[in-house]
């Protein structure tokens, strides 16, 4: 047999030779009787190996369970798992949402109660102002080393509004500005305090809202809050809003 | 399940134990869907599966065992026989598929897959490269050792026989 195709023997029987010495190998086995027994006998090792190594049968029971074994998880990512995981997170968040609205609307009713008992207390006082003066260079800088903020005072001599005067007030345990407005006999008291003292629960801008027959407007700018309260009309109590607003952006 | 049986039989010729060899297959199922996402589309996916069953072998006792107690090269070669009677015609005159089954279950861990792949799962030699992770080069030699080493051991039992 020849040395040079006996090297080749395995890798015809394998398929794996290139066709064209594919059919050199052919052309030579037709010719060559050493070369064709060996091949011979080389199938029938190859058919040998074939039969004796296919010997092992899965179980049936073990088919059973590995197909329900990958037919479970399957069924459970698709269905009742994630269902119910999406459902107990909607629900989570559901009901963490609910918490936090119910505790600003507690904090905002509060807030607003604790304002118009200040506002009531105010006009009730003996001595409803600390300082007495419907100029505004006078009130503002009174409040000077006596509240930890300061904030513009609106020009009023084209309006129906009057300065009464200021006080310091306390909300929250932090102090803030109160000042007394008049219009057609009405009283109106603002309330400035720092934002980050109230603990939230007031929405950044909103309306006259009536509490406790008082009308409230607030609003917020730049870290502090401003709170409008009165029993005068709505429409004049949103019209000081204004003003204020007016004022601060100068 | 695609290629469940020729799995179990390829994972009981490595383990030579029916519930290692259970375990084995459904550890490699479970890895193929685990991983599905890292099979690349158009690629060979006997060889992928294939070749999750070998590593998953390779990293289990036994095959950790089988790894270190597999025989250098020099020790296979000298398994391989050389005689004027070649085993083959032994065997034909005996055919005892008994004997063929014990040569396979002594053949080396490597040698034992590499020769399943080729002659059982009828493996092109670009697929068994695929599956063992080895180069083209590696197969045709480590195969041609396999067969050799096949050889001998035949020779010997069935000179013994």
């Amino acid at each position: 047999m020849a040395d040079e195709w006996q090297a080749k023997l395995d890798l015809y029987l394998d398929g794996e030779l290139a066709t064209e010495e594919m059919r050199a190998l052919d052309t030579h086995l037709r010719g060559c009787a050493s070369c064709s027994a060996e091949v011979l006998h080389r199938v029938q090792l190859k058919r040998s190996i074939q039969t004796a190594s296919k010997r092992y049968a899965p179980s049936a029971a073990f088919r059973r369970s590995l197909e329900n074994k990958i037919a479970m998880p399957r069924a459970r990512r698709i269905g009742w798992d994630r269902l119910v995981l999406a459902l107990a997170c909607i629900l989570i968040a559901v009901a963490a949402l609910l918490v936090y609205q119910g505790r600003q609307n507690l904090n905002r009713a509060q807030l607003y109660s604790e304002v118009a008992d200040l506002h009531v207390a105010t006009l009730a006082s003996s001595t409803p102002v600390d300082v007495v003066s419907s100029d505004r260079h006078t009130v503002k800088p009174w409040f000077q080393g006596k509240i930890p903020f300061t904030f513009n005072l609106p020009e009023l001599k084209e309006s129906e509004f009057t300065l009464v005067g200021g006080r310091v007030a306390y909300l929250r345990q932090s102090p803030g500005a109160e000042l007394i407005y008049q219009v057609r006999k009405h009283q109106i008291s603002v309330f400035i305090f720092q934002e980050s003292a109230l603990g939230g629960g007031l929405a950044p801008e909103s309306s006259v809202t009536k509490k406790l027959s008082f009308g409230i407007e607030t609003w917020t700018r730049d870290g502090l809050r401003f709170i409008v309260v009165g029993d005068a009309a709505a429409e004049d109590i949103h019209k000081l809003g204004d003003l204020l607003k007016t004022a601060q952006q100068s | 399940m695609p290629l469940f049986d020729q799995l179990y039989n390829f994972a009981h010729w490595l383990t030579q134990n029916r519930e290692e060899a259970e375990d084995l297959v459904q550890e490699t199922y479970a890895k193929a869907l685990r991983g599905f996402a890292s099979f690349q589309a158009g690629t060979n996916f006997r060889a992928w599966m294939y070749r999750i069953l070998r590593n998953t072998f390779l990293t289990s006792r036994t095959g950790l065992k089988s790894a270190l107690t597999s025989p250098l090269d020099e020790e296979v070669h000298s398994l391989e026989a050389a005689t004027p009677q070649t085993p083959e015609t032994i065997l034909i005159e005996r055919s005892n598929q008994h004997l063929v089954q014990a040569a396979i279950e002594e053949l080396p861990i490597p040698f034992r897959e590499i020769l399943l792949l080729c002659e059982v799962e009828e493996m092109s030699y670009q697929e068994i490269s695929e599956t063992l992770s080895i180069p083209m080069g590696t197969v045709m030699s480590r195969l041609s050792r396999a067969r050799g080493a096949f050889r001998g051991i035949l020779k010997q039992k069935l000179e013994g026989a």
